[in-house]
């Protein structure tokens, strides 16, 4: 399959009934061609074991796992003692302080831990994705692949697609385990929770299932971002200003997404 | 070998082409020229299947290009080169790597095989000594050797140049147009270029298809193109002091 670049041209509604209508159908065109775009992805998959594919993969877990760990770990970092702070100062009421390990740990391992990587990740990579994809776009470089019969979803999205469903999963246990350290050391110096006690209360009560559904969400939010850039990346037109455009409309779309989905999947599971 | 059937496209709500007819020859250097914004690589585009007609088709040899899909799309899209009017080089190769994308990726080529044909088209292009820099490194008509050295790697019958010589120095501009009728008669391939330069347009050319409005307005040999009695074509020659004869125009006295 290739990139679908032309979609319908219908002229400008000129009343709100017929603005609505357009957004909507826009809206439906968008996911249906973006989901297109996953399926092909995924059926490219075949190719991911080429020498000049793993080589590619690599390079992008590099680019969107190892250059975002410094933010990862300061917002990981602060989030996990934020979460402790805030429960720790109402539980302190009832002298409940220790029960912060669990409160912690469970928002960080079903929530926090992948929300809060999916979203550093589509300000980070996905942006970076559109911004690449779309210059290539308004610069005629799809283009050119396409001429020399080079498949740009096989070429560009899948290798982009498994460094994602590979690394956010693993970054999201990684602030998960940083917001954990946060918490307890809030913990220690503010509330007086002796660090064995918190870890013993954080995993007490946290399941299997919590750490399942963060990793689940992880991996979907891995491919929606990618979904998302890199059809943002290919719908880019108008020179630089659309590549801004594009870019602007990528984070946005998967920003709303994943706490869309990140809803629904918790609603699912408890 | 590519014929143009009414072909009829809108983009953005404007009638781009508006019925479109032509035939090119085997063997011919088929020029197209027009005003910015005309349309002209939308026409190139239409004869990879880059863009597909609204209406009308498009033919290569005695395939239907705006219908073919998967391999027969593959097989057609093998028989040309394309070079884009920016190059279109990738970002994160080099130039020797860019030029051996096309081998490397669709052809079974051994690695010493690839080397040789690449360092002797770029050769051929002139850039034999900078095969290692990235294209962000080189200047915008260097680019656009490196996209012609890629467009021609692949040993097509058919190359179509989208503005092969603009932005280019004199010298090296008549290098390319020299490189275009080389090809032409040294191994029959087929050229469809896109260009404002009418002075190249008339040395290499064996046909002239003037595009205005979404259409042809004029469609001959240099001799007669330049003594076309179309209010359009005449604009565009008297623009770049061409005379009715061929001849050059002085304008001071
Ligand atoms: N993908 C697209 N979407 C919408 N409009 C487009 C698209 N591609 C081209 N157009 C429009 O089609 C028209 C013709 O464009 P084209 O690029 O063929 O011009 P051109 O003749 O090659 O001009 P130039 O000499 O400047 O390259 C322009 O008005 C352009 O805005
Ligand atoms: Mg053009």
């Amino acid at each position: 399959m290739t990139v679908i670049k032309e979609v319908e041209y219908y002229p400008p509604p000129n009343n709100w009934v017929g603005r609505v209508g357009r957004l909507a159908m826009h809206a439906c065109q968008q996911t249906g061609i973006a989901t297109l775009l996953l399926i092909a992805a995924v059926r490219s998959f075949r190719h991911a074991l080429t020498s000049r594919s793993r080589r590619e993969i690599l390079g992008q877990m590099y680019i969107s796992g190892i250059k975002s760990l410094g933010v990862i770990t300061i917002v990981a970092l602060f989030t996990g003692m934020i979460l402790a702070l805030q429960t720790g100062i109402e539980l302190r009421r009832f002298n409940q302080e220790v029960n912060i390990g669990t409160a912690v740990m469970v928002s960080m391992l079903r929530e926090m831990g992948p929300f809060m990587t999916g979203l550093i990740l589509a300000a980070c990579v996905g942006s970076a994705i559109t911004a690449q994809l779309g210059t290539m776009t308004i610069s005629e470089e799809i283009d050119a692949l396409e001429i020399m019969s080079i498949d740009p979803v096989r070429f560009l999205v899948m290798p982009r697609l498994i460094a994602m469903t590979i690394m956010t999963p693993l970054l999201s246990f990684y602030t998960c385990v940083l917001g954990l350290l946060g918490g307890g050391l809030v913990g220690m110096t503010q509330l007086g929770v002796s660090w064995e006690a918190y870890l013993d209360n954080a995993t007490r009560f946290a399941e299997v299932k919590d750490l399942f559904v963060g990793v689940l969400k992880a991996v979907i939010f891995g491919i929606l971002i990618t979904v998302v850039a890199s059809h943002e990346g290919f719908a880019t037109t108008r020179g630089a200003v659309g590549v801004g455009l594009s870019t602007r409309r990528s984070v946005i779309v998967s920003f709303l997404l994943i706490l869309i989905t990140g809803y629904i999947v918790t609603r699912l599971f408890y | 070998m590519i014929r143009f059937e009414k072909v009829q496209k809108s983009l953005g709500g404007r009638q781009v082409l508006d019925g479109v007819d032509f035939d090119i020859q085997q063997g011919e250097t088929f020029v197209i020229v027009g005003p910015s914004g005309v349309g002209k690589s939308v026409t190139l585009k239409h004869m990879v299947r880059l863009m597909t007609p609204d209406q009308g088709k498009v033919w290569v040899g005695d395939t239907c290009v705006s219908e073919a899909r998967g391999d027969d799309l593959r097989r057609i899209r093998e028989r040309f080169g394309y070079l884009f009017q920016g190059g279109a080089l990738l970002a994160w190769l080099n130039l020797a790597e860019n030029v051996a994308l096309p081998l490397r990726e669709n052809t079974d080529a051994s690695e010493d095989e690839i080397q040789e044909r690449v360092h002797r088209v770029l050769e051929m292009v002139g850039l034999q000594a900078d095969a290692n820099k990235q294209p962000s490194e080189i200047s915008g008509g260097m680019r656009k050797r490196a996209g012609l050295a890629r467009a021609i790697v692949g040993k097509p019958e058919i190359v179509l140049y989208d503005e092969p010589t603009s932005g280019l120095d004199p010298v090296t501009a008549r290098t390319i147009d020299t490189l275009i009728e080389q090809m032409r008669r040294d191994m029959g391939i087929t050229s469809v270029v896109v260009t404002h330069d009418m002075h190249s347009a008339l040395s290499i050319g064996t046909r002239i298809a003037m595009l205005h409005d979404g259409r042809i307005v004029e469609l001959a040999d240099p001799d007669r193109f330049v003594q076309s009695e179309q209010p359009e074509v005449k604009a565009f020659l008297e623009a770049q002091y061409i005379t009715r004869t061929g001849g050059w125009e002085r304008k001071s006295e």
